[in-house]
């Protein structure tokens, strides 16, 4: 019962769903923050009846249109995966993790394919009002469905509103708006699509920069530049705050993944944040409760501590303390949680064989402890570290180790994702200062309009273009943060990742793993090479009659 | 207004609407069948361009509906779901393969620096017309002759070969329901194409297109509904045992009257359909075909579910059988969903009229010719 499988079958089944899943990341972001940027652009040809503005929404709908459908396809296998590599997770928790499923396709694809439609074949066949409110739909319903599977993906990290039922063996629902609401969801939500809109304002800056490094469209990358500057300015900002909140959640729902996130072995208080720099080895400070872990950088005195607990001397546990337990701060051991997790596994044994042989008084007697919520406190809330039990009590202190994510991957990502960050904020700030000033030398330009200032600096110019990978990085980071970092739970304390694995024979996943990185890898690049293609093409650039345009 | 319903009730409830999107995905999958018709209806660039268009401002419904139908599977029947796709793993995978392939090459087809080329992602067209339909067809037969599984004490699932579901492919009921599939989706796709397109050759090619396709569809849905009615099924006791019955669809027909008299007009819509436009070509034949699919496939999964019978029998375990109430999810999350389904409606009232809207003005070359917005 719930046996760990072999491992190369989870190690294929993980990396399966990482490519799957980092390959749609590829795509995701841009969709749901460029659908807000073209709905805004669209808004300004609304608003002024500008044709100008109707070939720039035209020029970036191209755009999305790639993006959207290289998206559409590799989130179709992410949807159907739960199923086809983690059946016993599917049957575990499905009761509650397949709900915001549906409701992503009911609600949030539905609205999106019903309004792309319109968006792409409807400019001569509705009118301007109702295309314009098409396109705010797509925007809408492309970011409802981040949502959903965003708000299923918090509650593997922060399972609540539901309870173990023994009788099914699995967990089920008892409180939707709790699963919708939790924190976790909430910070989740809003930290990865205020971070996706960055993204997109920076795909769309860089794009622009481009242009006026050849000089190409000038009114209208200045015109986009400004919106998504703008746009990605109050996005960035605020995806630093969501990401402060995030981070306190997981400081309280995930405290091994925060040690991670800060390579922090030792509690302590007035706990420094490493700020810029590289760290020692990871496996000897494991090995050794009491070696310190070396850090070469730049270290923030007391603000670890400050940003966990708004108290700069306050106490942040470590990777040791959670791992060999700390009795003055009350926090169990892995081993003491084991020996829990391994009871109520034994009750549910019981409770089984109680009722295959009908014996009745001992079904109510052990059925009553899974309603008890001071037993499910206890004992169940630590039903997934049974998988690391062992008669053999050195063998489960070293199994204890596996609940120890990749330290070194879960720190660097992190970090690089933080100060890629605060980099963005910096790039946003001077575009909008150099698109601010004017350049009153500059003739060669065909209208006052265009002679900014931030033409004259190329090398930014090209630096604005390079931050187009940046950013992809930063936010595929995020989420390798996010996952890796909750290793080795699928669902937080409830269930291993090797406990969650469809039982098949390892070929058939390792087959379909490479079938999977050698279609998308072509498929990324014909995306690119369109998407590049598409771009150096450019806008259509023919003489604007803006007389007549307000009449349709 | 849920609330107060039982369980028994929403699990039928749940039914009824996965086997409503079930009945949609196979209506819209004549956008897979149209995918098949390009080499035989088209003879120009422009005839398949305007062939694609058409078919092409369609596609995205047919796949959210797949991804509706997976994503309300695994609320509503999370057993299914972890049984049936876990299970069936090959089967699942080179569905959604095609589907993958599909994705991307309405949009990737004609732009420039598609790293593949035209002729690349017009075979892949092709391919996901021929082996969605097959296997979607083929998958759903099963619900009728069962599968190889069982299902342990804690509810985990265990396939009983390592075929994972192609297996099913070899099974002469399930090959003719897929092919019946496969046919019925390219006869519709050409009665949309004679709804949307106005092109004197194209249209005058669906004619023979139509009979030809036509008639093998009639053999193979005939012979698969013999075997169905006339065959062995699977049937659940008070107690919870499965055994199987002789005639049991048929039986399950009998006892439920109103599914065989909208199942019998069904039949007779699509067939209307089709004979109204092979005698002269008919623009809204689209819809008659169209609601009679739904409604015969509808039909079809009513009575794999209801009246005592599993809708996912297993062969190797029968009482590992799941059936709607063994599979489903709690009643609280029944209920909740039950809600989310009163989206339904306005998704399908919305759909329908963009679909008039777009459709409105009929594709014609020199619309193909100029538009900007073409695949």
């Amino acid at each position: 019962m719930f046996e760990s499988f072999n491992l190369s079958l989870v190690d294929w089944s993980r990396v399966q769903f990482a490519l799957t899943a980092m390959y749609h990341w590829l795509f995701v972001p841009l969709t749901l923050g460029l659908s807000v940027i073209i709905a805004i652009i669209e808004t300004k040809y609304y608003k002024t009846g500008d044709e100008t503005w109707k070939k720039l929404t035209k020029f970036w709908m191209k755009i999305f249109g790639v993006n959207f459908a290289i998206g559409v396809a590799t989130g179709l296998i992410l949807e159907f995966e739960f199923g086809t590599n983690w059946s016993n997770y599917s049957w575990f928790v499905g009761d509650i993790f397949g709900a915001p499923l549906a409701i992503e396709g009911i609600m949030a694809f539905f609205m999106e394919t019903i309004f792309i439609a319109i968006m792409y074949f409807g400019w001569d066949k509705v009118s301007r009002r109702f295309h314009l409110l098409s396109t705010w739909l797509v925007a809408l319903g492309a970011n409802l469905s981040a949502l959903w599977i965003l708000v299923a993906n918090a509650w593997m990290q922060n399972p609540v509103g539901m309870k173990f039922n023994p009788d099914t063996v699995r967990n089920e629902m008892i409180n939707f708006w709790d699963v919708l609401f939790s924190p976790t969801a909430v910070g989740k939500f809003t930290h990865t699509v205020l971070s996706s809109f960055t993204l997109s304002a920076i795909f769309v800056v860089g794009v622009c920069a481009w242009y006026l490094i050849k000089n190409r469209h000038v009114t209208q990358s200045k015109r986009s530049m400004k919106i998504a500057s703008i746009f990605g300015l109050i996005s960035m900002i605020l995806t630093i705050y969501t990401g402060d909140i995030s981070a306190r959640d997981v400081s309280k729902t995930q405290p091994m993944k925060f040690a991670a996130m800060e390579a922090h072995f030792h509690g302590s208080s007035s706990v420094p944040l490493k700020a810029v720099g590289i760290i020692g080895n990871v496996k000897e400070s494991l090995k050794d409760k009491d070696k310190e872990l070396n850090f070469y950088g730049i270290q923030l005195p007391g603000v670890l501590s400050y940003l966990t607990n708004y108290h700069f001397d306050s106490y942040v546990p470590g990777i040791n303390d959670l791992l060999y337990g700390n009795n003055e701060r009350g926090l169990l051991s892995v081993n003491e949680k084991i020996e829990r997790g391994y009871l109520a596994k034994t009750n549910l044994l019981e409770y089984k064989k109680a009722v295959s042989n009908g014996d009745l008084d001992k079904i109510e007697l052990l059925k009553a402890d899974f309603e008890n919520p001071a037993w499910i406190n206890k004992y169940f809330n630590y039903f997934g570290y049974s998988s690391y039990y062992s008669e053999n009590k050195i063998q489960q202190s070293k199994n204890a180790m596996k609940v120890v994510p990749p330290v070194s991957l879960t720190f660097y990502t992190f970090h690089i994702m933080v100060l890629l960050g605060m980099w963005f904020i910096l790039l946003f700030i001077l575009i909008l200062i150099l698109l601010k000033k004017k350049d009153n030398k500059q003739n060669e330009s065909n209208t006052k309009e265009d002679s900014i200032q931030l033409r004259k600096y190329r090398w930014f110019l090209w630096a604005v273009l390079f931050t187009i990978p940046l950013s992809y990085i930063a936010s595929e980071s995020g989420w390798i943060v996010c996952e890796v970092g909750r290793q080795p739970w699928i669902i937080q304390d409830l269930m291993t990742t090797s406990q969650a694995v469809t039982h098949i024979e390892t070929y058939p996943v390792m087959l379909t793993c490479c079938l999977f990185a050698l279609i998308f890898t072509a498929l990324l690049i014909a995306d690119i090479k369109i998407i590049v293609k598409q771009i150096k093409i450019g806008m259509d650039d023919t003489p604007i009659d803006n007389k007549n345009n307000l009449k349709n | 207004m849920f609330g107060s319903m039982s369980y028994i009730a929403l699990q039928q409830y749940w039914w009824f609407i996965v086997s409503l999107l079930g009945a949609l995905l196979v209506f819209l999958m004549f956008v897979q069948g149209g995918q098949t018709l390009i080499r035989t209806l088209a003879k120009t660039e422009t005839e398949k361009s305007m062939l694609i268009n058409s078919i092409g401002r369609k596609w995205k419904f047919t796949f959210t509906t797949l991804v509706t139908f997976g994503g309300a599977a695994f609320a509503s029947f999370p057993l299914f779901y972890s049984t049936s796709f876990g299970g069936a793993y090959w089967v699942w995978m080179i569905i959604l393969f095609s589907f993958v392939i599909q994705a991307v090459s309405y949009e990737y087809r004609t732009k420039t620096g598609n790293f593949l080329g035209q002729k690349t992602y017009e075979v892949m067209l092709f391919i996901n017309g021929l082996i969605a339909t097959i296997f979607i067809g083929t998958a759903v037969a099963t619900f009728f002759t069962g599968s190889d599984f069982t299902i342990s004490d804690i509810n985990q699932s265990y396939w009983g070969n390592s075929f994972h579901g192609i297996e099913a492919a070899f099974n002469i009921k399930n090959l003719c329901l897929g092919i019946t599939i496969f046919f019925l989706s390219r006869i519709l796709a050409i009665l949309y194409f004679i709804n949307t397109i106005n092109h004197d050759k194209i249209l005058a090619r669906t004619k023979k297109a139509l009979i030809i396709n036509g008639s093998i569809f009639l053999v193979f849905f005939l012979v698969f509904m013999a075997m169905l009615l006339f065959g062995p099924g699977f049937n659940v006791d008070a107690l919870g045992s499965v055994s199987i019955e002789k005639y049991k669809y048929f039986y399950n027909f009998m006892a439920m009257p109103s599914i065989t008299i909208f199942f019998l007009l069904g039949v007779v819509l699509v067939l209307y359909g089709i004979i109204s436009s092979i005698i002269k070509l008919d623009t809204t034949s689209i819809w008659y075909s169209g609601i009679g699919t739904i409604l015969v496939v509808l039909m079809l999964f009513l009575v794999a579910g209801y009246n005592n019978t599993p809708f996912y029998p297993s062969l190797s375990d029968p009482n590992s059988s799941l059936t709607i109430y063994n599979a489903s999810s709690s009643k609280f999350t029944l209920i909740v969903m039950a809600y989310v389904s009163l989206l339904i409606p306005f998704v399908l009232a919305a759909s329908f009229y963009t679909w008039k809207v777009i459709n409105k003005k009929k594709i014609t070359s020199e619309e193909i010719e100029k538009e900007e917005t073409t695949y």
